[in-house]
């Protein structure tokens, strides 16, 4: 069911007050920022939506604390504007969905953290979670409710901030997110190491991140979709990149040394600064499977060893497309057909841990298969009395995450 | 000596069946396990917030989760009060315990049990100390990030209780941002397993809600910890300057300036006197102020963001640059440093503050606190993690003159309010306990406190763990130990 009604508050107040009123009426709001996620998630299951696309606006932004404020609602685009103009930019690189979803509209920042949306960088840089400093949120009784603010450091009581993270608008209503910025590097290069095989690869990237270089961004592309990036220009098979930032003399010296390990593992060449930003953005939003199809795609997170043996075990017995990036841990999966929900799940659980999203499938299959992994018993129980402690009548974007949650 | 900060009525009747409850224990542990002797357990009344101490009905130090989850469980049945307890080196009262309550101390539990380079990840006990994962896995060339200044016998348990920072977290983060899994004790006894070596775990990041929560949601138990590789070298350099207003200066144009270095420390005249008396580490004593800026990498990578700190420092008349020439002299440069809690206890009683405020506002906060100090007729020496704003100033007092610690507790208060009001918080790495419990509503509303109960009380309904601690006595809405009545608009935990 898609929402037919949508509020679009301009005010926290306003917030407060549409939220305050389902929960008198026994109504759940669905709640979306820009709604270029809407389509990831179990699908909505509420009559009306709560649009935060009107309460925008960078509220406090001094460069020089490395801090910025802003209503939910602000654009991603205004936001990462605003940072370039001072040279300075969110450093987990949060990903668009919207090549990969076929979706139109607007990312939030908001939105950005609800669903704590992290790139390439996370390896060195943290989550989305990690940059989020301070909230506003409305609680799914009407109250306004703030936790954190807007320092580096801060242990002062429960740290209700990370909570909010990624918990899709299901426990309160962000209206302010206040969160850390940082100075874009001055010079970023890829080394491309080509003609590793998935194994080979993941080893060179953990001997990568053993070496005193600092790599921010590791990424191994197969054979199968190596095509796909770089407008086809990444010549000699699969290709293991890894990414160095900073100051350039510094960069320069990190550089050769990593591409004096990397030659004895496989063919190397570099990219610049340009080619290098380009595929790094590539990556992050998952190009090679922005196919147009609704194909199903899951997102895996698991231990950076075991993402080639999970890849490698699918294959045997499903047909299935691959790349990684987190040095390995981060698995980007498009299955040919059928999600195959418990196979993934099982070998998931058999080589060590993890989970898997599915960030890509049709509405029927998101109503039917876990998108979000499934939660042992007793977290499950902890899950849920979370909810209730904010949203004892379940008003927020009912279902979005577990079924009957 | 009077006391400002008040605990808990003890409760009467777990009190009076103490030799019942000692008994019961006793089944459920090991030989050697429990300490129930009274000269035995006085060295648990208190942790390093000294001018607070209560002695425990009884302590227990388990070798298992399994024998945790028994005492818990026993703990939760029985409305007994739980404190957790790493090392004790809480600096706000975190683990001082109560006359009703059993200590359960992690110190047996000090294995490390999995190093896994490829993953980078570490597996340990709770009772692992914080400098120990970095001794293990030095000679493979990694090191564990955050490094509180009690690294030597602070334990990792303790370290996630209080979400622990230290000076080199303002490139690497703090222990939230470094900790990747744990097996959680609950207050039923249940064992839960958050997270592991994955770089994130499904579902609501209950991690980062138990990272910091102050022994109030479970008792941790082991934790999977990130590690880092090292960097190639490391070099602090002391930048001295005529005022604390222009190093303050100096700091904020550093980081607006997009220069990151792994650690900029600040210390003031009288901080620097103490600590140069106790580490005879060379820092200069002609100053007013003194910056420890230091930088890593390769010698090309140091040089070149050395020259632009330099060239900022110069801008704000910086007197002195002394570099360290060798390892030897970095080492005694950061041993003053981090003995700076314990060279000042040589001279002095004291207590440590550890509000946080936004960069800007640095030079603004050391002048009003010079002026709150001035006003109480105090001395203050201020060492602290510049780069983050999160400030450490140590009000010297003597604990035998209870009007002047009376003085001192009511002038921490007073900076701790003003890093508030200057946009900041009231701790940045210490944690609340029961020091700064009473000064949560000058940070937070009613409706802002109340949800955070109700959070708790999810995890721990009948607030049987560290119960005294982090939220204001009153206005827990008749969520008490032995009470199983949830705040306001939450539903009774399931």
């Amino acid at each position: 069911m898609s929402a037919v009604d949508i509020q679009y508050p301009e005010t926290e107040d306003d917030v407060a007050r549409i939220v305050a009123d389902a929960k008198a009426s026994n109504l759940s709001v669905e709640v979306r920022g820009g709604g270029t996620r809407l389509g990831l998630g179990r699908p909505s299951q509420s009559a009306s939506a709560l649009s935060l696309a009107k309460l925008t606006g960078i509220t406090n932004y001094d460069p020089s604390e490395l801090v910025m404020a802003a209503r939910a609602g602000t654009p991603l685009a205004e936001i990462e504007s605003a940072l370039a103009e001072n040279n300075q930019m969110l450093t987990f690189e949060p990903m668009d969905h919207r090549p990969l979803l076929g979706a139109t509209g607007e990312p939030t920042i908001g939105g950005v953290f609800a669903a704590n949306v992290s790139g390439p960088r996370r390896i060195s840089a943290g989550a989305a979670r990690d940059n989020l400093l301070g909230v506003r949120f409305v609680n799914g009784t009407g109250e306004i409710v703030k936790s954190g603010g807007r320092v580096m450091k801060n242990v002062t009581g429960l740290d209700l901030v990370k909570l909010m993270a990624g918990s899709w608008g299901t426990l309160g209503v962000m209206s302010e997110v206040t969160f850390k910025v940082l100075p874009r590097p001055e010079t970023a290069v890829t080394i491309v190491v080509s003609g590793l095989n998935d194994a080979e690869a993941a080893e060179a990237m953990a001997a990568a991140l053993a070496m005193s270089v600092e790599v921010s961004g590791a990424a191994h592309l197969p054979e199968s979709v190596i095509h796909k990036f770089a407008g086809g220009s990444l010549k000699g098979g699969p290709a293991t990149v890894l990414r160095l930032e900073g100051l350039t003399p510094s960069v320069d010296v990190r550089s050769e040394r990593l591409v004096a390990e990397m030659a004895r593992r496989g063919t190397v060449s570099v990219l610049e600064a340009q080619a290098s930003q380009d595929l790094w953005r590539e990556i992050r939003d998952v190009i090679p499977f922005a196919d147009g199809t609704m194909k199903p795609v899951w997102r895996v997170s698991v231990a950076p060893s075991a993402g080639h043996q999970l890849v490698a075990a699918l294959r045997l017995k499903t047909g299935v497309d691959a790349f990684y990036d987190w040095q390995g841990g981060l698995v980007w999966l498009r299955m040919e057909a059928d999600p195959e929900a418990d196979l993934v799940r099982q070998y998931i659980k058999v080589l060590g841990g993890g989970h898997a999203t599915l960030i890509r499938a049709d509405a029927a299959t998101r109503a039917s298969v876990p998108v979000f992994e499934p939660q042992p018993k007793p977290l499950e129980a902890l899950a849920r009395r979370i909810k209730d402690q904010f949203d004892p009548a379940g008003v927020l974007n009912p279902g979005r995450m577990t079924a009957g949650m | 000596m009077s006391e400002l900060i008040a605990f808990q009525q003890p409760d009467q009747a777990v009190i009076e069946r103490r030799p019942a409850i000692i008994a019961d224990l006793a089944e459920l542990l090991p030989e050697g396990c429990l300490i129930t002797e009274e000269r035995e357990l006085v060295p648990f009344d208190t942790d390093a917030f000294v001018s607070y101490r209560r002695m425990p009905l009884a302590v227990v130090l388990p070798e298992t989760t399994a024998q945790v989850a028994a005492v818990l469980k026993y703990c939760n049945d029985n409305a007994i009060p739980v404190i957790p307890r790493g090392a004790g080196t809480s600096l706000s009262g975190g683990a001082i315990p109560q006359e009703d309550a059993v200590v359960i101390g992690v110190s047996k539990m000090n294995r490390i049990l999995e190093v896994d380079l490829p993953n980078r990840a570490a597996i340990v006990q709770a009772g692992v100390t914080n400098i120990s994962i970095s001794q293990a896995v030095d000679a493979d060339g990694f090191f564990y990030a955050p490094d509180p200044s009690s690294q030597l016998a602070c334990t990792i348990g303790g370290n996630i209780g209080m979400n622990s920072g230290g000076a080199h977290c303002l490139k690497y983060g703090v222990t939230t941002n470094n900790l990747m899994g744990v097996k959680m004790v609950m207050f039923d006894g249940s064992i839960v397993e958050i997270g592991g070596k994955a770089l994130d775990a499904a579902g609501y990041d209950l991690l980062g809600l138990i990272c910091g929560s102050e022994g109030q949601l479970g008792i941790v138990t082991e934790a999977t910890v990130r590690l880092i590789a090292k960097p190639e070298g490391a070099r602090p350099v002391l930048f001295g300057f005529e005022s604390s207003v222009a190093a303050g200066a100096c700091v904020t144009d550093i980081i607006g300036a997009g220069i990151i270095p792994v650690a900029i420390e600040f210390m003031d005249k009288p901080a620097i006197e103490i600590c140069e008396a106790f580490a005879q580490a060379g820092y200069p004593m002609d100053v007013e102020a003194l910056l420890i800026v230091e930088v890593e990498g390769s010698e090309a990578e140091m040089d070149a963001m050395l020259e632009r700190i330099i060239e900022i420092a110069r801008k704000h008349g910086v007197k002195t640059i002394k570099e360290s020439q060798s390892a030897t002299e970095a080492a005694l440069i950061w041993k003053g440093r981090k003995s700076a809690f314990g060279a000042t206890g040589r001279i002095a009683d004291y207590i440590c503050m550890d509000g946080t405020v936004p960069l800007g506002q640095l030079s603004h906060v050391l002048e009003k606190t010079s002026e709150i100090i001035d006003r109480y007729g105090l001395r203050v020496a201020n060492v602290f993690h510049a780069g983050d704003g999160n400030m450490h100033p140590l009000i010297l007092f003597d604990a035998n003159d209870p009007e002047e610690s009376l003085k001192a507790e009511m002038a921490g208060n007073d900076i701790l309010k003003l890093c508030v009001d200057a946009g900041g918080c009231l701790t940045g790495e210490h944690g609340v306990g029961i020091e700064k419990r009473d000064l949560m509503r000058h940070q937070y509303s009613d409706v802002d406190l109340a949800q955070q109960m109700r959070v708790r009380a999810a995890f721990d309904p009948k607030w049987i763990l560290n119960p005294s601690k982090v939220f204001p006595l009153d206005g827990r809405n008749g969520s008490q130990p032995g009470n199983q009545t949830v705040p306001e608009t939450g539903k009774t935990a399931a």
